[in-house]
C-alpha cells in the first residue's frame, strides 16, 4: 500500500482568457521514505500538482475537476477543511521556492517556528520553543538558541530555506513536498540545501516529493522520476532508467539540452517551438507539434500512460507500438 | 564559574553579546529620527497633549468660572481687585480688568474719571464709597471671553476635548476598518464584493449631513460625537486595509502559513494584519486630524459640545464673533489648533516615510 496515491488528477483554472487545464489527468503513487522527482519546464503543472494536494489552490479561479489523492485512509481532495487542515503541516509539510519571501518578515523566526506545533500538538510555548532551537540546531544553524529571536531579513538566503525545512519537519511529517527549494540559491549553498534535505529525510524516513527543472539535481537525489509536459505525466521511471534508457523523445530533448562541457563550442542544443496553449482542448499528444519523432497517429490518438518494462511508463504512442526504439539522437548522462 | 568544563568547551557566549533582533518597528523609529520635520511634529504634539492633559490645574483658573467685570480683557492686562466692604458678613472681592476700570465711574466727569484710573494703574489706592480699588497681581496669560473666563484654561481644556474626540473616533475607525476590510480582503469573492459595496454605498451619502443629523436625532451627546464620526470615518481605513490585505494575500509566507495547516484566523490576526500595520499607523495618525476639523467644523455649526464645556471648534467659532474687538479670542485657540494640526501631518507623514523604506529617498 503505497503512502499516497494520486489518481487522474485534473485541476483547471477558469480565466477570462479560458480553461487552463493545468494538470490533466496525473496519476502517480509515493511510497514511503522514497523520494520521488517531477521534473519539467517552466507552466507544466509540476507545481500545482502539490499545490492541488494540499489544498493550495485559489479557488475561484482554480479548481480541481476530478480525481483523488489518497493517504492514510482519506481523500486529500474532497475530505472536509477542518481534516486537511490536521493533515497539512504536521503529516504532509511544504518547502517553497523562495526562501526570501516564505517567512513572514514582521514575525520572529522563533514565533513562525513554534506556530506548527501550537496549532497541532497543543503544546505550550516553552516546550515548542525548546523543541524549534533543536530543529534549527538539526538544520545545521550554529547558535540557534540565541539566533531564533532574530527576524528573517537577519538570515542569509540560505539560512531562510534551512529555517523553513526545519519548520518543515518540526512535526515529522511523512511527507515532505519541496517545490524548487534551490533554484534561488547559488550553487554551493544549493548542494548545502540538499544534502541537508537528503539527510533530514534519512534520519527522519520522511517520504519526499522533489520539485525541480535541474535535471542533475534529480540524478543525484531522486529514486524515482515523473516527468512533465503541459499538465501531463509523459514519462515516469526510476532514476537511473529516466537517464540510460528514455522512452519519450521530452525526455531525451529536455537530456540533450543541458549544457555540458564536453561539447564545448557547438551551439547548446534547444527544443523548437513552444509548448502548447493550455487553454485549447487540442486532441493527440501535447508534444507533438515539437517532436522529432511525431506521426500523424501522434496528432489523432490522445496518448496514455504505459508501462512498458516494469517501473517505467512512457506516454509515447509510437514507442509504446514499437515503431521507434530509440526516442534521442544521442543519449547524455547529465555530470551533477 | 572556573568549572573544570569551562577551560574544554569554548567560553560560553553571553548574552549581552549577542546580535539582538532589531524589528521592523526600531528600525523605523531609527529611520524617523533622521526626519526633523516628523520628529518636530512628534515633540510638538506631545507638547500640546501634555499641556492640555495637566495644565488646567496649574493656571490658577477652572474653566466655567466667570467674572462678569473682567469681560474680554486682552492678554497679560493689568488686573484690579475691588473690596467691597458690607455691613455684615464678609467683604465682597471681585476683579475689574483696566480697560473696564472707566465703566466704573460713570458718573463722574471724564476728565476724573481718567485720573482715577491713571492713579490707580499706578498702583494706588482708591477708594470710592464703600469700595476700595488696588492694583493686584492676578493676570491672564491669554486674557479672557466676553464672560470672563479664563481664555488660558479655556484653551488647554478645549483640547482636552478636541484631542479625545479625535483620538477616540479614530480608535472607532480603525476598529470598524480594519476587521472590516482585512476579513473583505480575505474572504475574497462575492463576501469581498459585497462588503465593499456597502462601504461604496455609505461613502456615496453626505457625510457631514450624516452626522448633522445623528446630533439631531440622538441629541448633543458627547459621547455619540465619537461614534458618530468614528462610523462614518473607517471607510477609508476599511479600502486601505483591504487592498493591502489581497496583496499580501497572495505572498509566499501567507501560501507557507496555510500549507503548515494554520486556522484561517490565526493566519489573519497573526500574520496579515502585523504586516499591514504600518499602514494602519500611518492613516490612523492622519485621520486624528481629520477628525479634530470635523470636530471642529461641526462646533463651528454649533452642533458640538455643550457649554460651559468647550473644545478648540467651540472657541475658534466664539472667537470669530468678537474677531473685531478682541482677536486674542479668535488666534489664540486658533494657533493651538493648527500647530496641533500641522505636528499631526508633519508626524504622519514622516510615519509614512519610516515605515514603509521603500518610499524614502536614502
Amino acid at each position: 500500500m503505497a503512502l499516497l496515491e494520486v489518481e487522474n488528477l485534473r485541476t483547471y483554472f477558469y480565466t477570462r482568457g479560458g480553461i487552463i487545464r493545468a494538470v490533466d489527468n496525473v496519476s502517480f503513487s509515493l511510497e514511503q521514505g522514497e523520494t520521488m522527482g517531477i521534473v519539467g519546464e517552466s507552466g507544466s503543472g509540476k507545481s500545482v500538482t502539490c499545490y492541488s494536494i494540499l489544498g493550495l489552490i485559489p479557488r475561484p479561479p482554480g479548481k480541481i475537476v476530478s480525481g483523488c489523492a489518497r493517504f492514510g485512509g482519506m481523500d486529500l481532495l474532497s475530505c472536509p477543511k477542518e481534516q486537511l487542515r490536521r493533515v497539512q503541516g504536521k503529516r504532509i509539510s511544504m518547502i517553497f521556492q523562495d526562501p526570501m519571501t516564505s517567512l513572514n518578515p514582521y514575525m520572529r523566526v522563533s514565533d513562525q517556528l513554534v506556530e506548527p506545533l501550537l496549532v497541532h500538538e497543543k503544546m505550550r510555548r516553552s516546550q515548542a520553543l525548546a523543541k524549534a532551537i533543536v530543529s534549527l540546531e538539526e538544520v545545521g544553524i550554529q547558535d540557534a538558541a540565541s539566533r531564533i529571536d532574530l527576524y528573517p531579513h537577519q538570515f542569509s538566503g540560505g539560512m531562510r530555506q534551512r529555517v523553513m525545512i526545519a519548520m518543515a519537519l518540526i512535526s515529522r511529517p511523512e511527507i515532505l513536498i519541496a517545490d524548487e527549494p534551490t533554484t534561488s540559491l547559488d550553487v554551493t549553498v544549493q548542494a548545502q540545501i540538499l544534502e541537508l534535505i537528503k539527510k533530514r529525510q534519512k534520519d527522519l524516513g520522511t517520504a519526499v516529493i522533489f520539485i525541480t527543472h535541474d535535471l542533475g539535481v534529480v540524478a543525484s537525489f531522486c529514486n524515482y522520476v515523473n516527468v512533465m509536459y503541459a499538465g501531463r505525466i509523459v514519462e515516469s521511471a526510476p532514476t537511473d532508467e529516466i537517464f540510460a534508457r528514455p522512452m519519450h523523445p521530452y525526455n531525451a530533448a529536455l537530456q540533450q539540452s543541458i549544457p555540458a562541457l564536453h561539447k564545448k563550442g557547438q551551439p547548446l542544443f534547444t527544443i523548437p517551438g513552444l509548448p502548447p496553449d493550455l487553454t485549447i482542448d487540442f486532441r493527440g499528444c501535447p508534444f507533438a507539434s515539437r517532436c522529432a519523432h511525431a506521426a500523424d497517429i501522434c496528432k489523432e490518438q490522445n496518448p496514455a500512460l504505459k508501462q512498458m518494462v516494469s517501473g517505467h511508463k512512457t506516454a509515447c504512442i509510437r514507442f509504446q507500438r514499437g515503431e521507434i526504439a530509440e526516442v534521442g539522437l544521442r543519449n547524455v548522462v547529465s555530470a551533477v | 564559574m572556573a568549572t573544570a568544563t569551562a577551560s574544554i568547551e569554548p567560553a560560553p557566549i553571553r548574552a549581552e553579546e549577542l546580535v539582538q533582533g532589531t524589528s521592523l518597528w526600531k528600525d523605523a523609529w531609527f529611520r524617523l529620527k533622521k526626519n526633523h520635520v516628523a520628529l518636530f511634529g512628534l515633540y510638538a504634539f506631545c507638547v500640546i497633549a501634555l499641556l492640555c492633559l495637566v495644565g488646567p490645574f496649574f493656571t490658577g483658573y477652572t474653566y466655567e468660572q466667570t467674572e462678569i467685570s473682567l469681560k474680554a480683557s486682552a492678554p497679560m492686562e493689568p488686573i484690579l481687585s475691588r473690596t467691597e466692604t458690607r455691613k455684615t458678613g464678609e467683604p465682597r472681592k471681585s476683579f475689574i480688568a483696566l480697560s473696564n476700570l472707566e465703566d466704573e465711574f460713570l458718573d463722574k466727569p471724564e476728565a476724573d474719571r481718567k485720573a482715577i484710573v491713571a492713579k490707580i494703574a499706578h498702583g494706588e489706592l482708591y477708594q470710592e464709597g464703600r469700595n476700595t480699588y488696588r492694583l493686584s497681581n492676578q493676570r491672564h496669560f491669554f486674557g479672557t471671553d466676553p464672560l470672563g473666563r479664563d481664555l488660558l484654561t479655556r484653551v488647554l481644556v478645549g483640547g482636552r476635548i478636541s484631542l479625545a474626540v479625535g483620538f477616540a473616533a479614530t480608535l472607532v475607525s480603525v476598529c470598524i476598518g480594519v476587521l472590516w476590510g482585512a476579513t473583505a480582503g480575505f474572504a475574497g469573492g462575492k463576501v469581498d464584493t459585497l462588503m465593499m459595496r456597502f462601504a461604496d454605498i455609505l461613502y456615496a451619502l453626505p457625510f457631514t449631513v450624516i452626522v448633522i443629523l445623528l446630533m439631531v436625532m440622538f441629541g448633543r451627546n458627547f459621547i455619540l460625537l465619537f461614534v458618530a464620526i468614528g462610523a462614518v470615518e473607517w471607510l477609508n481605513m476599511a479600502r486601505i486595509v483591504r487592498g493591502q490585505i489581497i496583496s499580501l494575500k497572495n505572498q509566499e509566507f501567507i501560501e507557507a502559513a496555510i500549507s503548515l495547516g494554520l486556522p484561517s484566523h490565526q493566519i489573519l490576526f497573526r500574520h496579515l494584519i502585523p504586516n499591514v500595520m504600518g499602514s494602519i499607523i500611518i492613516y490612523a495618525t492622519l485621520t486624528v486630524p481629520n477628525v479634530m476639523l470635523l470636530e471642529a467644523v461641526l462646533s463651528f455649526l454649533g452642533l458640538g459640545v455643550q457649554p460651559p464645556l468647550s473644545s478648540w471648534g467651540v472657541l475658534i467659532d466664539e472667537g470669530s464673533r468678537t474677531m473685531e474687538t478682541s482677536i486674542w479670542l479668535l488666534v489664540c485657540p486658533a494657533m493651538f489648533f493648527s500647530l496641533a494640526l500641522f505636528s499631526l501631518n508633519f508626524l504622519g507623514d514622516g510615519l509614512r516615510d519610516a515605515l514603509d523604506p521603500k518610499s524614502s529617498k536614502d
